[in-house]
């Protein structure tokens, strides 16, 4: 059997998609429309995080920050211009952001170009630091993002935040923007320049010496990952509705990390699989520390139950699952349909074990 | 013709002077041979001369130009390529890619037409793949052109290091110890084709080794570093019967006695 | 601004300072060993006023037997999230001892909430530490002065053990080279857990004398002043405990100092560490006293 082209399958694929979006928007309740929402989101966030972590080799923790600007640019544009003025309690709106109004998509791209902006004059004189110091540079730089939203109340509303964003995130944005982002990393590092980047990734020196400019492809690599990581604020501003700078504390970005991590450094199948399993675990913990009735007998809700079970889970799976869940498998085409011969025409002397 | 001239430079390091006064003139098309004891200082000569770092006095020309202080990847585009003593592979990637990086430098697509697959892109990312499998044939290694770089044997990671940095096209080529760690049969086979690259790439090549039998078999003039400093200069004739080198040497192998 | 004042505030940048020399002893010391960030530290630091909490409001201890107790339980945890969650991944990529040690921290942070609950509780202050002496105009509570003299004994007990007793040459060893102290006979894991338990005594030393302070806990505490005091280790070259200690100390009175003079931006107070981190990384990216560390070619 000749293995049909990798496009038309993805092509078949990505209608498949598009229709099963197209039922869970319809036919799924609202809580499981949301863990997917965030779980398409957080594919946005990972990809991007893989993208400068996984294959450039960076170690970034500023991903809240990227964040939190993407969230600010698009609440801010997508807010009608007379509700700006009743939540801007603190100090009014300074202007032009009072008076604009932007359709959602214009917001996003807005929002990631800020962040892109943003990573790339940060970029420029961090990405010369190395491995953990790198990291704790750009959570550093995170942090002041951060800061600096909470001291600028004439432009974010400050500490209060800025609510009743409306809630244009669904499955269409979210996963639409998913499969956006996997496509350009995707496109991005299985070419040329992702040759660059691993290699800047496997050895820096080497790299340099075979002529690999190594600011140019970091910083490249790292404003891409800002810009997704900005659209994937964006989503969470419309999704959520309600954001602070509280929100994008350096946990936002732990959790990032923990998806990329768990899923297996270097692999987008495994951010995939990883961003849906994190946000469905935790959704489904809820319950845990709920409080509920046996009887007669009234246990009362206990806070902090589900995070205490869900860090044991984190531990476990890691314990066990040192190199993440996949290690650096990608899937393909080639390996899917090889697969499946396998499964299909077993060779004899092993027929018996493989069913 | 003078392709690369060091200009009595010299490195210091804290206190240390690792290299103190080195001066070396390569001609096109020469095969010189950089010898010396551990921690001569061999090593750090190859490294100022890739850029990696930058003499503390006094300057490096490449074919006239002033290339002290620049980066590495520009030193690389004028045409300097190297092999480090630890082989440096990207362990990860497949050999072909390791190879394909090194043409690297000759890429033109630009970053939309890479990612979206643009054919102007995709005709150039062929011709680089062909020239590549030509080099890896070059060493018997296109038939394991898909294996990840790191999982060869020693000898062929450090032929495929060499095929890397001739894939960045260079006119001058320093290879650090390429025999270590090869057998008598690969380091035999080495000699040859080092002199074959050097005719069919119209190569200068500069060369650290250990191994005596490759020095004085295929360099046409040798240095000796001691203690970062050159003590003898000639051809291989001269360098055996220098009573400092022999000093040199013996004095390292008196202590090992 | 008065001179008085300024004093005033020397001693507190003082006094905050050698608070986060105390929690960042702990970072220096791991990461010197495991080149692990040791993201649960804060966790740890927070734990230590919550023990002193309990076991003198419901067992009624005395304060200073409390704080002892308090102490020896903070070390004992931070001793087994090692022998848990740190040690198996000894060989294993070192990002993922990283989320280990995030997830040690989301674990203890919550296990916070569900057994002290979320609500900050008030800390009983002994009249000790409550005192207020007067230099002329100047008036200082005696916490200050008590947070600095712990401080400068406990630390001194500390280079005491490092750089004069064997396990302290273990545990030098150990960081310059595992495998090698491994094969010189060296207990390792022994040390390591020696070296948590120092550590983690520390934060606890450095959480009560916190909580005095600040007279709130809560169980999210630890974050900031954990993440500052990370920040000071690496401003002072992380592996280095005099580097740790210089670099608590500087971050401490700067923090104070610059919202003294700039009080008009104090909102930034916290942006400020960070502000000095990075240009510590531009300037001197191994910190001050750290050790140069060049790969070789």
């Amino acid at each position: 059997m000749k293995q049909p082209s990798g496009k038309i399958c993805t092509v078949i694929s990505l209608m498949f998609i598009f229709i099963l979006v197209y039922v869970a928007q319809n036919k799924l309740d609202a809580y499981l429309i949301r863990i997917l929402n965030l779980g398409a989101m957080y594919v946005t966030l990972g990809v991007s995080l893989n993208l400068i972590y996984g294959f450039t080799g960076q170690f970034s923790l500023g991903h809240a920050g990227f964040m939190a600007i993407g969230a600010y640019v698009t609440a801010l544009l997508v807010l009608p211009p007379y509700y700006k003025e009743v939540i801007f309690m603190l100090e009014p709106l300074a202007w032009p952001l009072n008076v604009i109004h932007t359709p959602f998509v214009v917001a996003l791209i807005a929002g990631g170009v800020l962040s892109a902006l943003a990573a790339f004059i940060i970029g420029v004189p961090v990405l010369r630091l190395k491995g953990d110091y790198l990291g704790i540079a750009t959570l550093g730089f995170a942090e002041i993002i951060r800061i600096v939203l909470n001291n600028i109340p004439h432009i974010t509303n400050g500490a209060l935040g800025i609510k009743g964003i409306p809630e244009y995130t669904n499955l269409w944005w979210t996963m639409g923007i998913a499969i956006f982002t996997i496509y350009i990393v995707k496109g991005l590092i299985s070419s040329s320049y992702g040759r660059a980047l691993m290699a800047i990734r496997e050895n820096e020196i080497a790299a340099e010496v075979m002529g690999v400019n190594l600011t140019y492809h970091k910083v490249m690599s790292f404003t891409i990952s800002a810009f997704f990581a900005g659209v994937g604020g964006g989503l969470f501003a419309c999704l959520l509705t309600t954001i602070d700078p509280k929100a994008f504390r350096f946990v936002m970005t732990y959790n990032i990390l923990i998806v990329v991590v768990l899923g297996g450094l270097g692999s987008i199948t495994g951010t995939v699989i990883a961003a849906f399993l994190y946000n469905f675990l935790l959704e489904s913990l809820r319950p845990i520390e709920a409080g509920f009735n046996l009887g007669p007998m009234h246990f009362p809700p206990i806070p902090g139950l589900r995070m205490v079970t869900f860090s044991v889970l984190l531990l476990i799976l890691i314990l066990y699952k040192q190199k993440g869940l996949l290690g650096g498998f990608e899937f393909s085409w080639k390996w899917f349909f090889q697969s499946i011969k396998k499964v299909f025409k077993p060779k004899k002397t092993t027929e018996g074990s493989t069913l | 013709m003078e392709i690369l001239n060091l200009d009595n430079i010299t490195i210091k390091f804290g206190g240390l002077t690792a290299v103190k006064d080195f001066k070396l003139e390569l001609q096109h098309g020469e095969l010189v041979g950089l010898i010396g004891p551990n921690g001569a200082g061999k090593t750090t000569v190859f490294n100022m001369i890739s850029g990696i770092y930058t003499p503390s006095t006094n300057k490096i020309y490449f074919q006239n130009r002033d290339i002290t202080g620049m980066k590495p990847d520009r030193i690389a585009k004028l045409g300097i390529a190297r092999t480090f003593q630890n082989v440096r592979l990207m362990d990860n990637l497949s050999v072909i890619d390791n190879v394909m990086i090194g043409f690297h430098l000759h890429l033109h697509s630009n970053l939309a037409s890479a990612i979206f697959r643009f054919p102007g892109y995709v005709r150039e990312e062929e011709g680089i793949y062909q020239k590549s499998i030509e080099l890896l044939h070059k060493v018997d290694l296109e038939f394991n052109k898909e294996v990840q770089a790191g999982s060869l044997p020693y000898g062929q990671q450090r032929k495929l290091e060499i095929i890397r940095a001739l894939a960045t096209r260079p006119k001058l080529l320093l290879l650090d110890e390429p025999a270590a760690g090869m057998n008598p049969q690969e380091t035999k086979e080495l000699m040859g084709f080092i002199q074959k690259i050097r005719k069919d790439f119209d190569l200068t090549i500069l060369l650290i080794e250990h191994d005596m039998k490759v020095v004085m078999g295929i360099c046409e003039r040798i240095i000796v570093l001691n203690y970062g400093q050159t003590i003898a200069e000639g051809n291989p004739a001269e360098i055996q019967h220098n009573p400092e080198v022999i000093k040199a040497y013996l004095g390292v192998e008196a202590q090992y006695a | 601004m008065s001179l008085t004042m300024l004093l005033q505030n020397i001693v507190n940048g003082f006094s905050l300072g050698s608070l986060y020399a105390l929690i960042a002893i702990g970072y220096t010391m791991v990461y010197g060993i495991l080149r692990l960030i040791n993201f649960a530290h804060g966790e740890v630091f927070m734990l230590a006023p919550y023990f002193l909490f309990y076991s003198s409001m419901i067992f009624v201890l005395p304060w200073w037997l409390s704080a002892i107790i308090a102490i020896v339980l903070t070390a004992l945890t931070g001793m087994l999230s090692e022998r848990i969650a740190y040690k198996p991944l000894r060989d294993a990529p070192r990002i993922s001892a990283l989320i280990s040690a995030i997830g040690v921290s989301f674990f203890l942070q919550n296990l916070a909430i569900v057994l002290f609950s979320g609500i900050p509780k008030s800390v009983h202050r002994p009249a000790f530490f409550s005192k207020l002496f007067q230099f002329g105009e100047i008036r200082i509570q005696s916490t200050l002065f008590a947070s600095i003299g712990i401080s400068i004994i406990v630390l001194s007990l500390l280079i005491y053990i490092v750089y004069k007793t064997k396990t302290g040459l273990a545990m030098r060893a150990i960081s310059k080279d595992i495998e090698t102290s491994r094969l010189m006979g060296v207990d390792v894991n022994k040390a390591i857990s020696i070296t948590f338990v120092i550590g983690s005594a520390l934060a606890a030393v450095g959480g009560i004398l916190w909580s005095l302070r600040f007279p709130q806990i809560f169980p999210t505490m630890g974050t900031i002043p954990g993440l500052k005091a990370f920040i000071a280790a690496v401003v002072g070259g992380i592996g280095s405990i005099p580097g740790a200690m210089l670099g608590g100390m500087l971050l401490g009175m700067s923090e104070i100092l610059f919202v003294t003079f700039f009080p008009a931006i104090s909102g930034y107070r916290d942006s400020f560490v960070f502000i000095i981190l990075i240009l510590i990384l531009f300037l001197k990216p191994d910190g001050i006293l750290g050790t140069k560390t060049q790969e070789k070619v």
